[in-house]
């Protein structure tokens, strides 16, 4: 069976990005070389790729509560990487990725 | 100098989200074999090439990182005087059990001033599955996944990195083998930290927040291992971060790569051989990029940010 695709937009942003039911966000962000966002572990323990979602259904796996917590993940906060849709989304991101940076005390 | 007092990096506990994709990850792709699972739920496991009972301890939690680091230490003497003067330097010293992991005798643990928790101890009881010592071939169990040999060494992320380096050197013996330090300022920006004959044992970067785990390291056999665990991360799509690489700072090969609850563990191979003699390695923080990824010559933004 074809896998259902959904429509992911970014607030400030023109830019639409495909992501397939099951796929997470950030994966899908990733692999259509969307750079507006930090990758980091891709497996909810960072809290790099932190999201919230404005509008739409989405289901979430396990991720570190220190970065989401329980109050905030009812407030629709999430991680990218542990986000999947279950319809067309509308989120926000909040940090930026720099692709280098240099260290500076 | 022969080894003496701290011996080596023994073991570490980390947290996971998921114990049983965390078991895949550290058992079916890393290669460390489970030694057993306790009634309070924590799964302790080794690598083939060590001798005592085991060397990393998974704990199920809901949120991921690491709760302690121990140190192996020769007698029950040189533990006694760490005791004493850890205390004497300002240190809450709390007794840990024998018996509270199966098979390690009493512990000493402390939070140094970067926030993480480190042990202390002497006693561990010797595995059967260890290497082999009458006749020994190379191992006793076939090495599976990326073949790790044993648990090497962490490099953890905290703001006071000037105390818990001082801790390390002025009360456990420690040298410095390699710094990134700030061009203008000559603060210290990351310190390399041996015991042994190895470049490190454990690393240190500074980082506005206490407590954090950057990488929990193993030790693989040589360039070719590393490719293999290239190899096995692709196949398996576990989330790699860089490498194949070379570090400037040990010279060690590298891949860095997170476990499934976004831990980041490390494969490394070679690096040099350290004595207490040799000068410390400085590195300036402009050039840094060097000194984390050889090849790359530039950090990616991940080195500095994502941590557990
Ligand atoms: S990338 Fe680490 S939590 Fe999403
Ligand atoms: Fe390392």
């Amino acid at each position: 069976m074809e896998k259902e695709k959904f429509q992911i937009s970014i607030k400030g942003l023109d830019e639409k990005i495909i992501c397939e039911e099951d796929e997470a966000l950030l994966t899908a962000l990733e692999k259509q070389g969307f750079a507006k966002i930090p990758v980091g572990c891709r497996k909810g323990g960072c809290g790099i790729c932190k999201i919230k979602i404005l509008e739409g259904e989405f289901k979430i796996g396990k991720m570190s509560i220190k970065h989401v917590s329980l109050a905030e993940r009812k407030m629709n906060f999430s991680l990218a990487c542990k986000t999947f849709p279950k319809s067309d989304l509308r989120l926000e991101i909040f940090k930026k990725n720099n692709k280098v940076i240099t260290i500076r005390a | 100098m022969a080894i003496k007092g701290v011996l080596r990096p023994g073991f570490a506990q980390v947290r996971v989200l998921d114990m049983k994709e965390a078991i895949i990850h550290y058992r079916d792709r890393i290669g460390l074999t489970v030694v057993s699972t306790e009634a309070d739920g924590r799964v302790y496991l080794k690598a083939y090439d060590e001798f005592d009972r085991h060397s990393i301890i998974l704990r199920e939690c809901d949120e991921a990182g690491i709760d302690y680091m121990s140190f192996k230490v020769d007698n029950e003497e040189s533990l006694n005087h760490y005791e004493e003067q850890i205390r004497k330097a300002g240190f809450d010293v709390t007794p840990v059990e024998a018996g509270e992991q199966p098979g390690v005798g009493r512990r000493i643990h402390f939070t140094a001033p970067t926030g993480h928790r480190f042990d202390l101890y002497v006693q561990m009881e010797l595995s059967n599955n260890g290497p082999m010592t009458n006749n020994p071939d190379v191992s006793q169990l076939d090495p599976t996944g990326m073949k790790a040999i044993r648990f090497d060494h962490c490099l953890l992320y905290g703001r006071d990195l000037d105390g818990t380096q001082n801790l390390f050197v002025d009360i456990l013996g420690f040298s410095v083998s390699e710094q990134v330090i700030d061009d203008d300022t000559g603060m210290v920006i990351a310190t390399f930290l041996t015991c042994s004959n190895k470049a490190h044992d454990l690393a240190l970067v500074r980082h506005d927040e206490d407590g954090k785990l950057h990488h929990v390291s193993f030790l693989v056999e040589d360039w070719s291992a590393i490719r293999d665990a290239a190899d096995i991360m692709t196949r398996y799509d576990i989330s790699r971060d860089i490498g194949p690489t070379r570090h400037g700072i040990t010279r060690g090969q590298t891949i860095y790569f997170f476990d499934p609850s976004g831990n980041r563990n490390e494969v490394f191979a070679g690096g040099y051989h350290f004595y207490p003699d040799n000068p410390v390695r400085i590195w300036q923080a402009s050039s840094v990029g060097k000194a984390i990824f050889y090849y790359e010559r530039e950090l990616n933004d991940r080195f500095m940010t994502v941590v557990t």
